[in-house]
């Protein structure tokens, strides 16, 4: 994975002094809350409902060891002992005191870690596939593209200030492990006619209040034009995106009221006049990114055979462990979804045991998901069964990879102050009412996605069965949501009629599971089977 | 409204700036101003007689005027461009890397403060018109 060198460590480093600075100037007052505000957000720093929340930087999901125990120490000392993994594959902690920040921060540098532009109307932190590197799918990592993204959007003097938070995503395979065409900026490696890799543009995807599904702008951004093309995008959405009126001022909405046709003919006139002016990196700055995102030292003789004779095991291993691009090694997601849990909250002691069983069986390598799983991309087969067995020990190996109780969930009311809804007890309670894995097997892959407020952080338009919480005269409603999906198959989910309460909205969920059972034809998903019968089936078994 | 900080070493240009609407009414004038939203690609046949063109920041977290300065620098203008309006200590180091080498800030800014944010930084991750050299670059030399 990426290392820094001295220019990389002195960014860092200097912004925690600055912020230092800035923390010191608002304790003293002369920074108002509302000049500091935006300092702090660039910082990643939250005032919610009941104290500091700081979200840190994870760059597309990857880390070491050494970074995740980190994430542990912080998790102990800075806060109340747990951290809370995101769907932006970073990690958040929710009791965090101003005054410390700026220490937590230096703490973070000097593990090459930082949390630089994961808030604020900037251009945040690059997601991509958790199983970059790993899988057989890809037609290369796309992470040393991410990695160029990440430098080259880091302090952006021109595109700090957008009308809006600016997120990018970028695959290279035609599985979307990464709801990439629900990103402001999606790119999609792939190669031309002559064989060269490039990057393939979809622009104006989001979630929140107006779900979009990205238009594609361009089929294809040679390699060393990238960061012009990039720079282009955003240069014609920072003149005329929306700041009248903060719900219509993403990308998506312009690119919605120009019409892909017209946003793409802009970019293109300004990308002429760009690629002109050295903006892009020398060619060999990519190769020397992609160098550290070698392949691992695998074991060629690594054996495929693997004993299944452990029936809990067998079960773990089917659910949760997905093919390796490397003979012999296999790819293993620790869901964070333990039965009745908080989806994405792992403990400080969790933190470090995943940190130690990354460098005992995983090359030193982990990746946070954006279904707020962990990723060890690089176990050898033989090692699998011990490494169940850890996990096992710490709560760590729920078999339920894609289930219904791998369900995504905002922070909701519990602490978000945006909220209308709870959504952390209602993912709890669900948990609960399908626990029999038998049960959840049966369903199959089925991606459930709470959100506490419109503003979508809990991806519910993306849910194959999405919640939406809002606030109906005072008190919590929860409204069900179907056919929604973030994968390659991207679409939005649609309302299936009044909401629920809590009990009732759960009750709903049976009833559209039951449906699905009753009606799937062999090989169907509970997405394809409501795709094939219509929303008007499941309306009626709900409401009747 | 305090005296512009400049960091230019020419004389404080005289005439006070016109509307961008007036300007491209009366051909003479030397000096403009461009509210947010307003198109600074509409300047680029005149850039080569005008001194001063003034950039508003009606709120600081109104970025527009950033991209308004690099479009104007990137197109040769070589005059003063002014940052007006709310600008704050904390933004005036990306103002800088945008071409901006004058402020006129609604509230004085410690000249101490400001040297201390337009030095901070060694190093920059990417190239803007202020020409400064990117650690892509450095690392490749």
């Amino acid at each position: 994975m990426y290392q820094y060198d001295q220019y990389d460590q002195k960014m860092v480093d200097t912004r925690v002094e600055e912020f230092r600075d800035q923390v010191k100037r608002r304790l003293a007052g002369d920074l108002t809350e509302d000049q500091f505000k935006p300092l702090r957000l660039m910082n990643g720093l939250y005032l919610q409902l009941h104290a500091y929340m700081l979200r840190v930087a994870i760059p597309y999901g990857t880390l070491n060891g050494k970074q995740m125990r980190m994430l542990g120490h912080i998790a102990r000392k800075y806060d109340r002992d747990y951290g809370h993994f995101t769907t932006r594959q970073n990690i958040q902690y929710n009791w965090i005191k101003l005054e410390e920040a700026p220490d937590l921060l230096a703490e973070l540098a000097s593990v090459e870690m930082h949390a630089i532009q994961t808030s604020g109307n900037c251009i945040r932190n690059i997601s991509s596939d958790q199983f970059a590197g790993a899988t057989a799918d890809e037609i290369a990592d796309p992470r040393p593209w991410a990695e160029l993204l990440r430098q080259w959007s880091s302090f952006h003097p021109e595109f700090s200030y957008l009308p809006r938070k600016f997120k990018f995503a970028v695959i290279a395979s035609d599985t979307d492990r990464a709801a990439m065409r629900l990103h402001d900026i999606g790119i999609q490696l792939v190669h031309n006619d002559a064989g060269e890799l490039g990057a393939k543009f979809f622009v104006g995807g989001g979630m929140g209040r107006t779900p979009m599904i990205a238009p594609e702008i361009r089929d294809f951004v040679p390699a060393d034009e990238l960061i012009s093309y990039a720079e282009a995008c955003l240069r014609v959405y920072n003149r005329y995106g929306r700041r009248d009126n903060k719900y219509k001022a993403r990308i998506k909405i312009l690119v919605h009221e120009l019409g892909a046709e017209e946003y793409t003919r802009q970019v293109e006139e300004e990308f002429a006049h760009m690629k002109e002016l050295g903006l892009n990196p020398p060619v060999e700055e990519l190769a020397r990114i992609t160098e550290f995102f070698a392949d691992p030292a695998y074991d060629e003789q690594a054996s495929d055979e693997l004993d299944l004779s452990d029936p809990d095991f067998a079960l773990w291993v089917d659910q949760n462990v997905s093919a390796h691009k490397q003979s012999g090694y296999a790819i293993a997601t620790i869901s964070l979804k333990p039965r009745g849990g908080i989806p994405g909250d792992a403990s400080s002691a969790q933190i470090d045991l995943m940190a130690d069983l990354a460098e005992q069986y995983s090359f030193d390598e982990l990746r946070v998901t954006h279904s707020q799983n962990i990723v060890l991309p690089y176990v050898k087969k033989s090692d699998l069964y011990a490494l169940w067995q850890k996990l096992d020990e710490a709560g760590l190996a729920p078999a339920n990879l894609d289930l219904i109780t791998d369900s995504i969930a905002c922070p909701g009311l519990d602490y978000c102050s945006l909220a209308n809804a709870r959504s952390i007890p209602l993912a709890q309670k669900i948990s609960e009412r399908f626990s029999d894995l038998g049960r959840q097997r049966e369903l199959g892959e089925l991606k459930l996605k709470i959100s506490g407020c419109i503003n979508a952080c809990g991806h519910h338009h993306a849910g194959h069965i999405g919640i939406l919480g809002v606030d109906r005269k005072g008190t919590e409603n929860y409204q069900l949501l179907l056919g929604g999906s973030g994968a390659e198959d991207a679409s939005l989910a649609k309302i299936t009629g009044p909401g629920f309460t809590e009990d009732g909205v759960i009750d709903a969920i049976e009833t559209v599971t039951d449906l699905y059972l009753a009606q799937r034809e062999k090989g169907e998903r509970f997405i394809d089977t409501y795709r094939r019968v219509g929303m008007e089936k499941f309306k009626e078994a709900i409401y009747g | 409204m305090v005296d512009a900080i400049r960091l230019r070493d020419d004389d404080v240009h005289e005439e006070p700036a016109v509307s961008l609407e007036s300007f491209l009414d009366q051909s003479n004038a030397t000096a403009v101003r461009i509210e947010a939203g307003e198109d600074a690609r509409q300047l680029l046949p005149y850039l080569d007689r005008l001194s001063l063109i003034e950039v508003s920041f009606p709120v600081f977290g109104d970025g527009r005027g950033y991209s308004s300065a690099q479009i104007l620098r990137e197109s040769g203008y070589t005059g003063e461009l002014r940052a007006s309006g709310d600008v704050l200590v904390d933004q005036v180091a990306y103002m800088r890397r945008c071409g901006f080498d004058a402020f006129a800030p609604d509230s004085p800014i410690n000249p101490k403060h400001m040297e201390e944010a337009l030095s901070r930084y060694e190093h920059v991750y990417q190239a803007t018109s202020d020409q400064r050299t990117p650690i892509w670059e450095l690392r490749h030399g």
